[in-house]
């Protein structure tokens, strides 16, 4: 039952947000909502780690470990962003006139809504319209500031991300062709594609995968169809931004890791080479780009484009070793670049400023801002003891223990470019002489939003409480074979 | 008089010709400049797939697809023209595109070089195929499929972009009402909502860079990029 609350509580909360009413109404209801969705994917989980799967409707809806670990990241990044929005959505409408915010809260909750549904739904039709719908929920949420910057980004952004929603379509058609010409009877979700796939034609799934790769690769932003991500992801308001490439991405690429059971021994096979040349060139002109960054927002966007990569190169490398790494790399990635975005938030609000240059001793003047910068900076670029440089370890463990030794050196230089090169800027940006003067002070609802998300950064580094452990487990377990 | 023989060859035939005229649209929505009259080729080409949906219902005996037809006229023939019409504003939809990226000839060629991809693509897969029907809609479905995507590329105006992608997922479909006739009809109605949120969507966006901007030749825009 509860897997049908978490679907409706965010509908009806976007409704409820409509209603004119005092200016504390809209957020407090997506507040409430966000907050009891939390709970709810918090009880999923749990029941997850003892029964493998939750059912609400049989082949329709229904959430497995994988899921339930896509579902609580989601619900945890949505809960700390409506907390930010609060204050933080106050603070623009201060200084700009016409901005309402009825509408923001409204799609907000819709948008969180179609995030959620994707790990819930089974069937893989469905799951392909979640993910449009994430699309063209957020669109709004992108140009929300109307300027000429944002309203380009949000085009580019429905441009690309529609164009490879059409081409994942017709490959999901295909994996039913597939599934029908073998006289499958099950019905086509996961699991029944699965159980379907070794009776399969092999160039039929190939081509299907492709067409699948490429079209939801778009939204993930794999190279060379990243264009929109760092423009989307740089123009959105702060919130926004830590749920497109905080979880957004991640939803996306679930459903693309979905079909990697459907391929055996997925690191012979021609798709697992596919997952590690398209992770690779990701990771490797990510990690160039973002040196060249001058907008520490677009810095975060790339620095999502690298992630992807590395999580892509281990789900094709394979194993049960790449396969936890990739779940850890995950969660991680998740909840350290709503940490990044949070506290580029805070930084925009205090400096007025996007541009790297121009900013210097952050940490005195403000050093709410400036600490949670530098911490957001070390939990994404992967520095020790935080929750990525345990991930990004496993990782590269596990593709030597394969022998995959050029993949794993590639991935381990670009690492330490990205590295570099993200560790370099905030560190140009948070010490040195203060150039600026502070412009406002930060809401306390930003301070609590980032701090909900930076205290998992710093324990998973250092200790996976048992329920999470067996979480990921399960879920690496679920995506081999 | 017509022994059930004769009516499947030509039923075949006819759906033959869909798939060409449906071709024909693809190619039509590249090079047209006028942004109603490309309006106007992504109705018929909607039209060409339900039709294509009807003649492979009797044939496979699925009312199934009678329903994939009956959504695809109420959506992509009625409601978003009007939608589109509606938030989009007449002015716009009277404009004429001054500049494609490429001139229309060479895109043209482009195109067609495109179309002979698609069936390179599909050739291999229709080893397994069922029948006449898929090697007709697979081909010319995934043809439409990247004749869309290529449509969005060198186009420039906001429109012809959105009808672009339109026409992809009309693509897809194509190739969907022969290879899966029988998807959910949740599935297919969902599917069919989506695309009239897209065109909303998209419409609203277009207005507002129309009404922010003063522009809605989107391919000029491009304040946002790496230096």
């Amino acid at each position: 039952m509860e897997l049908l609350y978490i679907l409706c509580v965010p509908i009806l909360a976007a409704a409820g947000s409509l209603i004119p009413g005092a200016r504390i109404l809209a957020p407090g209801i997506t507040l409430i909502s966000s907050m009891s969705v939390l709970i709810l994917s918090f009880q999923t989980a749990l029941r997850v780690t003892t029964t493998k799967e939750v059912i609400a409707i049989p082949d329709w809806i229904a959430c497995d470990s994988f899921g339930a670990l896509i579902l609580v990241l989601v619900a945890l990044v949505g809960f700390a962003a409506a907390i930010f929005s609060w204050g933080y959505i106050d603070k623009i409408r201060e200084t700009r006139d016409g901005i309402i915010v009825r509408p923001y809260y409204a799609l907000f909750n819709l948008f969180l809504a179609s995030m959620l549904a994707v790990p819930l739904l089974s069937q893989v039709a469905l799951v392909w319209i979640a993910v449009e719908l994430t699309t063209l929920l957020s669109v709004f949420l992108v140009s929300f500031a109307s300027t000429p910057e944002a309203l380009e980004a949000a085009w580019k952004y429905v441009v690309l991300t529609c164009m490879g929603a059409s081409i994942a379509l017709l490959g999901i058609l295909m994996l039913y062709w597939g599934m029908m010409s073998v006289d499958s009877h099950e019905p086509f979700t996961w699991a029944g594609l699965t159980m379907a796939s070794s009776k399969m034609s092999p160039a039929l799934l190939d081509t299907a995968f492709f067409f699948i790769l490429i079209g939801f690769g778009a939204k993930v932003g794999l190279v060379p169809l990243h264009t929109w991500l760092p423009d989307a992801h740089s123009q959105a308001p702060s919130p926004i931004c830590a749920l497109l490439s905080g979880v957004e991405t991640t939803v996306v690429l679930y459903a693309i890791m979905r079909l990697s059971p459907l391929f055996p021994g997925i690191s012979g096979a021609s798709t697992g080479m596919w997952l590690v040349i398209f992770g690779l060139v990701s990771t490797g002109a990510a990690a160039l780009l973002l040196i060249q960054a001058k907008d520490y927002k677009r810095l975060f966007a790339f620095s999502t484009v690298e992630h992807m990569g590395i999580i892509l190169v281990a789900v094709g490398v394979g194993g049960y070793g790449a396969h936890f790494g990739a779940m850890l790399q995950i969660v991680g990635h998740s909840l350290a670049k709503a940490l990044c975005f949070f506290a580029a938030g805070m930084t925009l609000l205090v400096t007025g400023n996007r541009d790297i240059g121009s900013i210097r001793g952050l940490i005195r003047t403000s050093p709410m801002a400036g600490f949670f910068l530098i911490v957001g900076g070390l939990g994404i670029a992967g520095a020790p003891p935080l929750a990525i440089f345990l991930s990004e370890l496993s990782i590269l463990k596990a593709g030597l223990a394969s022998g995959r030794y050029l993949v794993t050196g590639l991935l381990a230089l670009f690492i330490v470019i990205a590295f570099s090169g993200i560790l370099f800027k905030i560190n140009h940006m948070v010490f040195g002489k203060p150039t600026m003067t502070l412009k406002t002070n930060l809401p306390a609802t930003c301070v609590v939003a980032v701090i909900i998300v930076t205290l998992p950064v710093i324990l998973f580094g250092v200790y996976i409480p048992g329920t999470v452990y067996d979480l990921l487990r399960l879920a690496a377990y679920s995506i081999g074979r | 008089m017509f022994d059930p023989a004769t009516i499947t060859v030509m039923l075949v035939k006819l759906n033959a010709l869909a798939g060409g005229l449906f071709l024909l649209t693809a190619f039509g929505l590249v090079a047209t400049r006028q942004v109603f009259a490309c309006l106007r080729i992504y109705v018929g080409q909607a039209l060409l797939l339900a039709f294509s949906a009807i003649l492979l219902g009797v044939l496979y005996g699925s009312v199934h697809l009678f329903f994939v037809a009956a959504i695809t006229l109420a959506v992509k023939c009625i409601l978003i023209p009007r939608t589109l019409r509606r938030t989009v504003g007449q002015d716009i939809y009277a404009r004429r595109e001054i500049s494609q990226t490429l001139n229309v000839p060479m895109s043209l060629l482009i195109a067609v070089a495109i179309a002979f991809v698609a069936y390179a693509v599909a050739a291999p897969l229709l080893t397994i195929s069922t029948g006449p029907n898929a090697s007709i809609n697979l081909p010319i479905g995934i043809a439409g499929l990247f004749l869309g995507a290529y449509t969005v590329t060198v186009r420039r105006e906001a429109i012809p972009q959105l009808l672009g992608i339109l026409a992809m997922e009309n693509g897809a479909f194509f190739a969907g009402v022969a290879i899966a006739p029988d998807l959910s009809l949740i599935a297919e109605l969902a599917a069919a909502f989506d695309v009239l949120i897209i065109a909303l969507v998209m419409g609203l966006q277009t207005r507002k860079i129309y009404k922010y901007i003063g522009t809605t030749a989107v391919g000029e825009m491009t304040s946002l990029r790496e230096e």
